[in-house]
């Protein structure tokens, strides 16, 4: 049986998946085709049903099944084919795509690109090793918001939460309007992992207090929860003695961060960029395996939905120009790397003959700063731009545009680090 | 001067409102003006839960309240949500309750949902 064969296959058809398909059709593609696993394309933005969505992109304020319907719209007006219900086994770096659905069995299928867009998973209970029982009542804050958004289930009545991340916050809400008591959230960091206007929005509103420095200690419960131990931490993160709160509650909710799902992206050959858990990435979203894209929250996770789709949509404006013209041109490459405070930086690096005018590179940083200057510097230690912000906090990525005249002055590696006034 | 956090946008700005004059300084952007403002005077709010739906794929019709509502009315909103019964196929747009609670704001369907 001969393979059948793809300008773009895009793997997810989610928020990324949808923008990097629409924008591989505006680029000239012809055959595209998305991968999607779930029965409907959207993924998360489905269950995310909270307005706040869309403010960059479409300057209005959408929630998130509202944003997947525009995407699912455009792509629709377009020739490119869909497959849900499908998942996708391995991605190979020959660009065959090896999947499986009820329809077409197994299949293999051949493209000239591939762009990964795989998103993330939660972190889970065995991720953070929390001591205790066993009972039921611990959920991710991602499974409660699908019982409770799509399947109609409430998932209890008196609820802690443990993390600040958005999910989390958005969930203390959700549950709080459903009729349930949300008693605490409880953040190991001294800072929030979320939004700023979800601390407000989310907890304040509802008077739902917030205990930084602090962490669960101990679960309770034979069949169903019945409390959790929280404990104030140390700055080593350590719990300390004398310092207990019991908490009776039947359900704890988890929001300890996202992993960027890479088991496919590991599987096709391209290298991992550790600060991110995620694909290095150049410019154009490219891996370091040629002609295969990634692109969202697959590479790195992101606070905001609009700049997955910004990200996506070079990923697959990038993608259909190498289904029709072939790699990039070869010439110098720069590495951008972590200065002061700062985690990670997307893109890992930046191949010149590829930048028009700018590069936007995004970073987050390890701490909360005040005034800060971020400033881009070169292995000579030359300042090639820097840019004032009020505030940066781990919770909000960043990014800087940098113009190409200033990085072709850049000797050697850059450098992206934060000042703080 | 009451500090608060604008909530408009993911930004989260800092603004600082005169409880006399509620003139708004920390705002990026006008709608942080009309925030600042609003919080002192009349909070408000955009609703989004979800309703039953039979027909569908799913169990759950996520909707919001096409504008904002009074704060103060939001548990209310809530509560007019939970006899609702749409029938599938839906459309965004769709008005699920009209004028909830008195508030002259409708409560829309949020997702196009196809008959099974």
């Amino acid at each position: 049986m001969a393979n059948e064969r793809y300008d773009v296959i895009v793997v997810g058809g989610g928020p990324a998946g949808l923008a990097a398909a629409e924008a591989a059709a505006r680029g000239g593609a012809k055959r595209i085709l998305i991968l999607e696993r779930d029965a409907k394309l959207g993924g998360i933005l489905n269950q995310c049903i909270h307005n706040g969505f869309g403010l960059h992109y479409f300057k209005e304020e959408l929630t998130g099944p509202e944003y997947a319907g525009r995407f699912i719209e455009l792509v629709e007006k377009t020739d490119v084919e869909v497959k849900t219900d499908t998942m996708v086994l391995a991605v190979t770096p020959e660009k065959q795509v090896h999947a499986v659905n009820a329809r077409d069995g197994y299949i293999v299928l051949d493209a000239a690109a591939v762009v990964l867009c795989m998103g993330c998973r939660e972190r889970t209970r065995g991720a953070i090793s929390i001591p205790g029982r066993r009972p039921s009542g611990v959920f991710t804050a991602g499974a409660a918001q699908r019982y409770l958004n799509i399947e109609g289930y409430m998932v209890g009545r008196r609820v802690v939460i443990l993390g600040s991340g958005d999910i989390g916050l958005i969930m203390a809400r959700r549950m709080t309007l459903e009729g349930a008591k949300v008693l605490a959230c409880v953040e190991v960091m001294p800072y929030s992992g979320g939004l700023t206007r979800n601390i407000v929005q989310c907890l304040h509103d509802f008077d739902i207090p917030l205990y930084l420095s602090h962490t669960v200690t101990n679960i309770e419960g034979e069949s169903r929860l019945t409390g959790v131990t929280v404990q104030k931490v140390d700055e080593n993160r350590a719990p300390i003695p004398g310092t207990e709160m019991h908490f009776d509650c039947d359900t704890l909710l988890l929001s300890v961060g996202l992993i960027p799902e890479n088991e496919l992206s590991s599987g096709a050959g391209v290298e991992m960029d550790r600060r991110h858990s995620g694909p290095m990435v150049y410019e154009n979203m490219e891996t370091s395996v040629p002609g295969i894209f990634a692109a969202g929250n697959v590479v790195h996770v992101h606070d905001l939905v609009d700049f997955v789709t910004g990200e996506s949509q070079r990923a697959g404006a990038a993608a259909a120009r190498f289904a029709q013209s072939g790699p990039s041109p070869e010439g110098r490459v720069i590495e951008v790397k972590n200065g002061a405070a700062v985690t990670y930086t997307v893109p890992g690096r930046i191949r010149m003959a590829n930048v028009e005018k700018t590069v936007e590179i995004f970073f987050r940083v390890n701490r909360v700063c005040g005034d800060s200057v971020i400033r881009v510097t070169d292995e000579g230690g030359a300042a090639l731009a820097s840019f004032k912000r009020e505030h940066l906090a781990p919770g909000e990525m960043e990014h800087v545009s940098m113009p190409k005249v200033l990085l072709e002055k850049a000797v050697g590696a850059i450098t992206v680090g934060v000042e703080e006034a | 001067m009451a500090n608060i956090i604008c909530i408009v946008c993911p930004k989260g700005c800092r603004l600082t409102v005169d409880e006399k004059t509620l003139a708004v300084t920390g705002n990026g952007c006008p709608r942080g003006a009309e925030y600042g403002k609003n919080e002192l005077t009349h909070p408000v709010r955009v609703v989004t839960s979800t309703v039953r739906v039979e027909g569908a794929a799913i169990a759950r019709c996520p909707v919001k309240t096409a504008g904002s509502v009074p704060k103060e009315k939001m548990a209310g909103v809530m509560r007019a949500l939970d006899g609702v019964r749409l029938t599938a196929p839906v459309k965004r747009g769709d008005i699920a309750v009209a004028d909830v609670c008195g508030t002259g704001v409708d409560v829309v369907v949020t997702r196009d949902l196809p008959a099974r």
